[in-house]
């Protein structure tokens, strides 16, 4: 009896131990290059850009359609969340299971680039989608490393940019936006009383906290990796790049300590509902329609850039290069049917219905100069493309670095939160030891 | 998460019986073979796909997971990771290496987690097995309350906790406005519970509050199986409450409490799901349980032969803590009952 009892305690033990040890697995030889076995159909993996997923299969569905007359190829969609993707890019990767087509961030590209699976851009896969020079530059360059073959084409490009309440604004008296930092801080002091506050944060939001602090290296003048692709986030001037992120709750007092626990664009929604009069963001006039916000409420600026400057390249960098790309698995068994799809997304037709949808900018010229892409929200993020957007740094441990980095902001904003100092010392501190970290 | 009920087949005896009689009305003519044979090989037989499909749900993916603990497992050869070069020992050195950061960081986390299993497994028994006692009287209402006690465990897990993750908020959560704009504890000034070092109390409370109704459901179904008459005659014999509690209930529930602590134990000491919901990626280190510390090890850094072997290293302690609880708990149980 005693012993049964043993061995089914021990059994119940077993099973349950093996899904603390369980990782992914798979693994599959994949050879180069696509192949031609199944011309009649495409799986595509989109990501999520409109408010919800079925918004995004309401959009997409007519035109994977319109794409099926076209050419007889009938694509099957799937709209993947944010928070999953990349996940299933990695699972799809290791087991040779994914998809034809696939949706990525464009920060992702490198990292991606690495692992060998997407079928690279070189000149001929150029040519078949109508050639390299039909997309804006800037966001080729954030399709994977320098001097590689682009991993991705672009297909959805997005710039940070400083929206604010034009009536919170009117009531404090202030009559037009900062345009650099001395400024927000000076109006952000006019503006954070009576339990408002002037800027929105999303301090636990890794992703946003990297966004944020890229743009402030580059306007110190800093990088966070060196040119041979070494990690350099604790250098003096990315140290004080990030201090003077996290020193805006801190020492300036124009962010809500609370903020410093926002992940899930709690802070869109405090923009929204008049608590803050201010957020740096991407693309996020569809995100205020979907809280309430009328057009007209907020208005639209560059980011601040270093007293004396404006928005252009170098120190005055203001936004990175954001966006979404298209990639081609390099294991489709139908290439053909891949490329004429890129090529049909990236259709100046299709980009201009898509991304007018989206609130995004085709990072294809000639859909650019539609008038629906010259809106006042628009112009200004097209004009921070243009001129003072820079990809964030294509290496191959970007995604380490997003979480290393990130991580170090997200403990520095809960010690400005929770009222403990942040000094050189201790920024220097949390970037050392996230350095660390990336040379394991 | 699986489980298997870790009952006895209430057929044991019976079944012994049956053979029994079968053997003797057998004719002496008759080769006994094949019958015995067929008899003896069904129980085996008819276990095979189970053990197949564990085999291959359960044991190929941990030796797999095994396997990749050896290799350096980067982004560069998740592709085709038999092309991954073996490292030997390297991951491993660097998980246990306390001087350098991935170790440093891991033993703090281990530590962490231990605390904070001890606290919920302990908090968990003790609620279960208080509520459990305290529903053996009948009164008014104990089907609704039983029910009511139930609802956590029922809920879907993802749900269930950012609900808490809301209620933890520091500006506009429930719990913050409760305590200190209602009650005026601690002052106006809001705390922060899902920042530094107050988000250990915040996971041990939502973890406590979604385990203990799984003890209370167990001790419960454990009570029912106390013979009435043992309390009588306690009663009678003069003994109160808390001696009936400790001279019979208690022991009377110790083989279901051997199993059901070390489940709770390797359910919270694994949990995934609730440090992720409550803190996504990148939990605070007060709250760094090992679970989600592995996962960010290997998902988000793309470091899977370090992950896999914090996996391995996590299997091993988890077996030897498993392997020595029952050794001792069993053996004192041997104990009690020889005396």
């Amino acid at each position: 009896m005693r012993r049964t009892r043993a061995a089914a305690a021990a059994a119940v033990t077993v099973s349950l131990l093996a899904t603390a040890a369980t990782a992914c697995g798979g693994g599959s030889a994949a050879t180069g290059g696509g192949t031609n076995t199944a011309p009649k159909e495409l799986t595509y993996w989109a990501s999520n850009q409109g408010p919800d997923i079925a918004a995004d299969q309401a959009t997409l569905g007519p035109e994977l359609k319109k794409f099926e007359q076209q050419t007889g190829i009938k694509v099957k969609l799937e709209v993947v969340p944010w928070s999953d993707l990349l996940n299933r890019i990695l699972a799809a990767t290791a087991s040779g299971q994914g998809p034809d087509v696939l949706n990525i961030g464009n920060t992702w590209s490198s990292s991606l680039q690495a692992t060998g699976a997407l079928l690279p851009w070189d000149a001929n896969n150029f040519e078949a989608i109508g050639g390299r020079d039909r997309f804006v530059e800037s966001a080729i360059g954030s399709a994977g490393a320098a001097g590689k073959d682009p991993a991705a084409v672009p297909l959805y490009s997005m710039s940070y940019a400083l929206y604010y309440n034009k009536k919170m604004f009117q009531e404090a008296g202030i009559e037009k936006p900062p345009a650099t930092w001395d400024e927000l801080v000076a109006v952000g002091r006019r503006l954070s009383e009576d339990g408002k506050w002037a800027l929105g944060a999303e301090g636990s939001n890794l992703a946003n906290n990297i966004h944020q602090v890229f743009v402030l290296s580059k306007q110190h003048g800093a990088e966070f990796f060196d040119a041979a692709g070494k990690p350099t986030f604790d250098t003096p001037a990315n140290v004080e790049a990030v201090k003077q992120y996290v020193d805006l709750m801190a020492k300036d007092k124009v962010i809500s300590p609370g903020n410093a626990e926002y992940d899930k664009n709690q802070s869109l929604q405090d923009f929204a509902n008049g608590k803050t009069a201010m957020v740096l963001w991407q693309s996020a006039a569809g995100s205020f329609k979907a809280h309430g916000m009328k057009e007209g409420d907020w208005g639209v600026a560059p980011v601040p850039v270093p007293a004396g400057g404006t928005p252009g390249t170098g120190k005055n960098t203001n936004s990175m290069v954001a966006g979404i790309n298209m990639a081609v698995f390099k294991n489709t068994d139908n290439i053909d049917g891949a490329l004429k799809f890129v090529k049909f997304m990236t259709s100046d037709e299709e980009q201009k219905l898509l991304n007018k949808t989206y609130g995004s900018i085709p990072p294809v010229k000639a859909a650019q100069s539609d008038p629906a892409f010259a809106t006042e929200d628009l112009t200004v993020l097209r004009n921070t493309l243009a001129t003072s957007a820079a990809p964030l740094p294509q290496v191959p441990e970007e995604s380490q670095f997003e979480t290393a980095v990130g991580t170090a902001v997200k403990e520095l904003f809960a010690d400005a939160a929770a009222g403990r100092p942040v000094t050189t010392e201790s920024v220097k501190a949390r970037l050392t030891k996230a350095q660390q970290q990336m040379s394991n | 998460m699986t489980s298997a009920p870790a009952t006895l087949p209430p057929d044991t005896a019976p079944g012994r019986r049956q053979r029994g009689t079968a053997a003797r009305v057998r004719r002496p003519g008759r080769p006994p073979r094949p019958g015995r044979l067929r008899r003896g090989a069904l129980p085996y037989l008819l276990l095979l796909p189970a053990l197949l499909l564990e085999l291959l749900i359960h044991l190929v993916p941990m030796a797999m997971g095994i396997l990749m603990s050896f290799r350096e497992l980067t982004q560069f050869h998740i592709r085709d990771w038999s092309s991954a070069p073996w490292t030997g020992f390297d991951n491993y050195a660097l998980a246990v290496d306390v001087n350098r950061p991935v170790g440093e960081a891991l033993l703090g986390s281990f530590l962490t987690t231990c605390l904070f299993t001890l606290l919920s497994v302990g908090l968990c028994w003790l609620l279960g097995t208080a509520a459990a006692v305290f529903m053996q009287e009948t009164f008014r209402g104990r089907g609704l309350l039983r029910a009511l006690f139930l609802v956590p465990y029922a809920l879907p897990v993802y749900a269930a906790v950012i609900t808490w993750a809301f209620m933890f908020q520091r500006d506009n959560g429930l719990v913050n406005h409760v305590l200190h704009d209602q009650l005026g504890l601690g002052g106006a000034e809001h705390t922060f519970w899902l920042l530094g070092d107050n988000s250990f109390w915040a996971l041990l409370t939502v973890s406590v509050w979604k385990g203990w109704p799984f003890a209370f459901l167990i001790v419960m179904a454990a009570l029912q199986n106390i013979p009435k008459d043992l309390y009588e005659a306690a009663a009678l014999d003069g003994a109160g409450i808390w001696q009936q509690i400790r001279r019979i209930t208690l022991p009377s529930v110790g083989a279901v409490n051997q199993v059901l602590i070390l489940v709770l134990f390797l359910w919270t000491f694994n949990d995934f799901n609730t440090p992720f919901v409550l803190f996504g990626k990148s939990a605070p280190e007060a709250a760094d349980l090992i679970s989600i510390h592995i996962y960010q090890s290997s998902f988000v850094t793309w470091n899977f032969g370090t992950g896999s072997a914090m996996s391995v290293l996590l299997l091993l302690f988890l077996l030897l803590v498993t392997a020595g609880y029952l050794l001792l708990t069993t053996r004192g149980r041997r104990d009690a009952d020889a005396r």
